[in-house]
C-alpha cells in the first residue's frame, strides 16, 4: 500500500526525522486558511499515489494568498497520470542549499533490508544508479538494526561538514527503525535537504507498506485513500481479487497469477491488447467470478472478455457457475471466449453448453479467438 | 529418479486440521504419498484421514520418522510454524502458506543461515515427482514420470507447462514451484544444481517471471556451470512497472526486474527462451534430440578416433548447445 507523502511524513515525524511543517487541504478555502499559519511563499505539492507529480505541474511555489488560489485551484482536481489529485499539501518552501538521497529498500538477492544515500538527490534514485553507480552508499541491514558507526559512516559519504553530519547519522538510523517497525517495502526520503540555515530535513517522503502485513497495522491500513487508487482496482481488492487495469481491449478472467501474466503476453503475441491482469485465485468460489465480471464489463474500453482457467485446485466448473451467474445478473453485452481445462472440465462444459456456451481447451486456440470477437464488436 | 522428494519421503502436515491443511492431506493420501503425521497444537492425539496427529513437529518426528513437512497455517502463525519444522531437524520444509509479511521472512532467512534444512516456499504449490511422491497442491493427473525438471516461480502457470510437457509425451522427474514471494527458501540455482546432479533429469524447464534478479543468476549460473539442456520462459512481459501483478514478488520496480532484460540474460547464455508456453514441449524435444545426437556422435568418434580428439569433444558439445 503505498502512502502519500503527507502520511508518510506523520511517520517520519513520529520516528523523530525532521520534516517541514505542512497542513493537508482538499479545498482551495482549506488551502489558503493552511497557508495562513505559515510566512510566504509557500508550496503547494499534490498528494497522488503516481510519481512524476512534479513534471506534471503538481507541485508549485506561490508567494500570495492570491496565486495560492489559483494554483490549488488548479492543482485540485487535475488528472495526473489517470489519478485524480483530491488533496493538497500546503508547506513553507525551504532555503535548499544542497539535496540528497535516502532510502530504505529490500535486497531480494541478500535476503536482507538495504539503506542506500547519495550526494545526488532530488532524482530518481535508478537514474543515479544508471548514470553515476559511484554515487551511490549501500549498506546492508542485518538484525542489529543500523548501528550508529556505520550511520556516521553513510553521513560522512553525504556531507563533509561534521555539524551537519551530526544531524544526518540519527535520520539514517530512524529511517532503518521506521522500515522496520511499520513493515514498509519502501521508505525514501528525497530529497534529504541542508537548508542555508544549516538544517536538515525531509523535504519529501515516500513510504510503501507491505501489504501482507497490513494485518499487524491497523492505524496504517485505515490510512488508505481510496479516491486516489482506481475504482476497478478498489472493489478487486475489497472482493479478493488481484487486479490491475492496464489499457486494451480485451479483458482477461484467469485463475494464478502465473497464469494471468502469461494470457496477457499471450494476447499481445498474437496481436491484441489486454485490458487487465485479473487473478480470482487458487480456491473455487463463483461470487469472485461474478465479481471479475462486473469489474470488467465496468471498463468500457474491454471489448471481448476472455476466460482461462487451468482446473487444478480450482474447479472449472465452479468457474462456469460463477459465470452463468455473472450473465444472469449483469447485462452483458460483449463476446465471451472460455478456455478451460483440468478437474471437472466436462461438468463444467455441460453446464456452459446448456445454456449455448462453448469452452475452448486450447490456450492459444482461445486467445486468437477472443481478439477476433474484440476486432469484429470495435 | 527425482530430486528433493521420492519414494522414501515421509511427510508431516503442520497445520493438518485446518481446511487447506486436511484438503490437501487427502489429496496427498490418494497421490500415495506417505503422510505419516500432522500437526495441530493442542489437537495431538486425533487422527486426520487416518493420519495421527501431534501436538509439536518434535514429537511427530521422533514418533513417525517424518523427513519433510509441509505447512498449510495461515500467514500470521507461518514464521512460527517455519521456525518448529526447522527446529525439529527436519532436512525438507515446504511452506504453502501465501501472504506472509516480507520482513518475517528476511528473520527466516537469517535463521536459515547455517542450518541443514532446506525450506521450499513460502507462497508455493510445493513439489510433485510423478508416480514417486507430492508434496503441497500441485494436480498429481496432470503429471507423468519421465526426465524434465520443471521448476517454477508460479502455480497454474506450471501446471499449464507440465500438461502440455505431458500431453507431447515428456513427463517429468520432478515438478517445483519455489513461489512467488520476493524471499522464497529455495531458488531457481538450487533447484539447477540438483537436477544437474540427478541421474533421473535430462533436461529442465525454468519457468521465470517479472521482478528481482533470480533469473538473471540463473542464466548466469546455467553458462558456467550447468551441462544439462535448459529451456526458459518468462511471464510478464505485458505488466506495467510498479505494480504487483499478483505474487508479491511479480513488480517491477525502477526499471529492473522487467521480463525483456531477464530474456535477454537467457538468451545471451544461450538458452532457448519460449515466446509462449506452448513453444516449450518443441524446444525441450529439439533439446533432448540435440543432446542424444551429440551423445552418439561422441560415442562413435570414440571407437573410431584417438584418445585426444574424443577428449576434446564435450567442450565442442558445449559450445553447439550455447551459441
Amino acid at each position: 500500500m503505498n502512502l502519500h507523502e503527507y502520511q508518510s511524513k506523520d511517520l517520519f515525524r513520529a520516528a523523530g526525522i525532521p520534516v517541514p511543517p505542512g497542513e493537508v487541504a482538499s479545498s482551495v478555502k482549506e488551502a489558503v486558511s493552511a497557508a495562513a499559519r505559515f510566512s510566504y511563499p509557500v508550496v503547494v505539492k499534490a498528494q497522488v499515489l503516481i510519481g512524476g507529480r512534479g513534471k506534471a505541474g503538481g507541485v508549485k511555489v506561490v508567494r500570495t494568498p492570491e496565486e495560492l488560489e489559483r494554483e490549488a485551484g488548479r492543482i485540485l482536481g487535475m488528472d495526473i497520470r489517470g489519478l485524480k489529485v483530491g488533496r493538497v499539501l500546503i508547506t513553507p518552501s525551504a532555503d535548499i542549499d544542497r539535496e540528497y538521497y535516502a532510502g530504505m529498500v529490500l535486497d531480494r538477492k541478500n535476503e536482507t533490508p538495504l539503506l542506500m544515500v547519495s550526494p545526488a538527490g532530488g532524482i530518481d534514485i535508478e537514474e543515479v544508479a544508471r548514470v553515476t553507480p559511484g554515487k551511490i552508499l549501500r549498506i546492508p541491514i542485518d538484525l542489529r538494526g543500523l548501528p550508529s558507526y556505520r550511520a556516521r559512516a553513510a553521513a560522512r559519504f553525504l556531507d563533509k561538514n561534521p555539524a551537519i553530519q551530526k544531524q544526518i547519522a540519527p535520520i539514517l538510523t530512524r529511517l532503518a527503525r521506521v522500515y522496520r517497525d511499520q513493515d514498509a517495502s519502501l521508505a525514501e526520503i528525497n530529497p534529504l535537504v541542508v537548508t542555508k540555515q544549516g538544517e536538515v530535513l525531509a523535504l519529501d517522503a515516500k513510504i510503501v507498506i507491505d501489504d501482507n502485513a497490513l494485518d499487524r497495522h491497523p492505524d496504517l491500513a485505515s490510512w488508505r485513500d481510496l479516491s486516489a487508487e482506481d475504482k476497478g482496482e478498489v472493489e478487486a481488492r475489497e472482493r479478493g481479487l488481484s487486479y490491475v487495469k492496464l489499457d486494451g481491449s480485451i479483458g482477461c478472467v484467469v485463475n494464478g497469477a502465473g497464469l494471468a501474466m502469461a494470457t496477457m503476453d499471450l494476447i499481445q503475441y498474437h496481436g491484441g491488447k489486454p485490458a487487465n491482469f485479473l487473478d480470482i485465485g487458487g480456491s473455487s468460489n463463483p461470487e469472485k467470478v461474478e465479481s471479475a465480471m462486473n469489474i470488467l464489463t465496468g471498463d468500457a474500453r474491454v471489448r471481448a472478455v476472455l476466460f482461462n482457467i487451468f482446473g487444478g485446485i480450482t474447479r472449472c466448473d465452479d468457474v462456469a457457475r460463477g459465470l452463468l451467474a455473472a450473465l444472469d445478473r449483469l447485462s452483458v453485452r460483449i463476446p465471451i471466449v472460455i478456455r478451460l481445462t483440468g478437474t471437472n472440465e466436462k461438468e463444467a462444459r455441460e453446464l456452459l453448453g446448456k445454456r449455448g456456451l462453448m469452452a475452448l481447451s486450447d490456450m492459444d486456440e482461445a486467445v486468437r479467438a477472443v481478439i477476433a470477437r474484440a476486432a469484429e464488436a470495435a | 529418479m527425482s530430486v528433493l522428494i521420492g519414494r522414501s519421503t515421509r511427510v508431516v502436515v503442520q497445520g493438518i486440521t485446518g481446511r487447506d491443511g486436511s484438503f490437501h492431506t487427502r489429496g496427498m493420501l490418494d497421490y500415495g504419498t506417505k503422510v505419516v503425521a500432522g500437526v495441530t497444537p493442542g489437537k495431538g492425539g486425533e487422527r486426520v484421514h487416518g493420519v495421527p496427529v501431534f501436538d509439536s513437529v518434535e514429537e511427530a518426528v521422533s514418533k513417525t520418522g517424518a523427513n519433510c513437512s509441509v505447512i498449510y497455517v495461515p500467514a500470521a502463525l507461518a514464521q512460527d510454524a517455519i521456525y518448529e519444522g526447522v527446529d525439529s531437524g527436519i532436512p525438507l520444509v515446504v511452506c504453502i502458506s501465501e501472504g506472509i509479511p516480507v520482513r518475517d521472512m528476511v528473520e527466516v532467512s537469517a535463521y536459515l543461515e547455517g542450518r541443514p534444512t532446506r525450506l521450499v516456499g513460502p507462497n508455493c504449490p510445493g513439489l510433485i515427482s510423478p508416480g514417486q511422491s507430492k508434496v503441497g497442491i500441485m494436480p498429481g493427473s496432470i503429471v507423468k514420470p519421465g526426465k524434465v525438471g520443471v521448476v517454477s516461480r508460479s502455480g497454474t502457470l506450471t501446471y499449464e507447462v507440465v500438461w502440455q510437457l505431458t500431453r507431447a509425451g515428456l513427463g517429468q522427474s520432478t515438478c517445483i514451484g519455489i513461489g512467488g514471494d520476493p524471499i522464497v527458501g529455495t531458488r531457481f540455482a538450487d533447484m539447477l544444481a540438483l537436477y544437474e546432479q540427478d541421474p533421473g533429469t535430462s533436461a529442465i524447464v525454468l519457468i521465470g517471471e517479472i521482478g528481482g534478479s533470480d533469473e538473471e543468476d540463473a542464466a548466469l549460473l546455467i553458462r558456467r556451470s550447468i551441462s544439462k539442456p535448459v529451456v526458459a520462459f518468462v511471464a510478464g512481459q505485458t505488466a506495467p512497472p510498479g505494480k504487483r501483478m499478483g505474487h508479491a514478488g511479480a513488480i517491477v520496480s525502477g526499471g529492473s526486474g522487467t521480463a525483456q532484460e531477464k530474456m535477454a540474460r537467457f538468451q545471451d547464455a544461450g538458452i532457448p527462451v519460449a515466446k509462449t508456453p506452448s513453444e516449450i514441449p518443441g524446444l525441450i524435444a529439439a533439446a533432448l534430440q540435440g543432446k542424444r545426437k551429440s551423445k552418439l556422435t561422441l560415442l562413435r568418434s570414440k571407437k573410431k578416433a584417438a584418445r585426444p580428439k574424443s577428449k576434446a569433444k564435450p567442450k565442442s558439445k558445449r559450445k553447439t548447445r550455447r551459441e
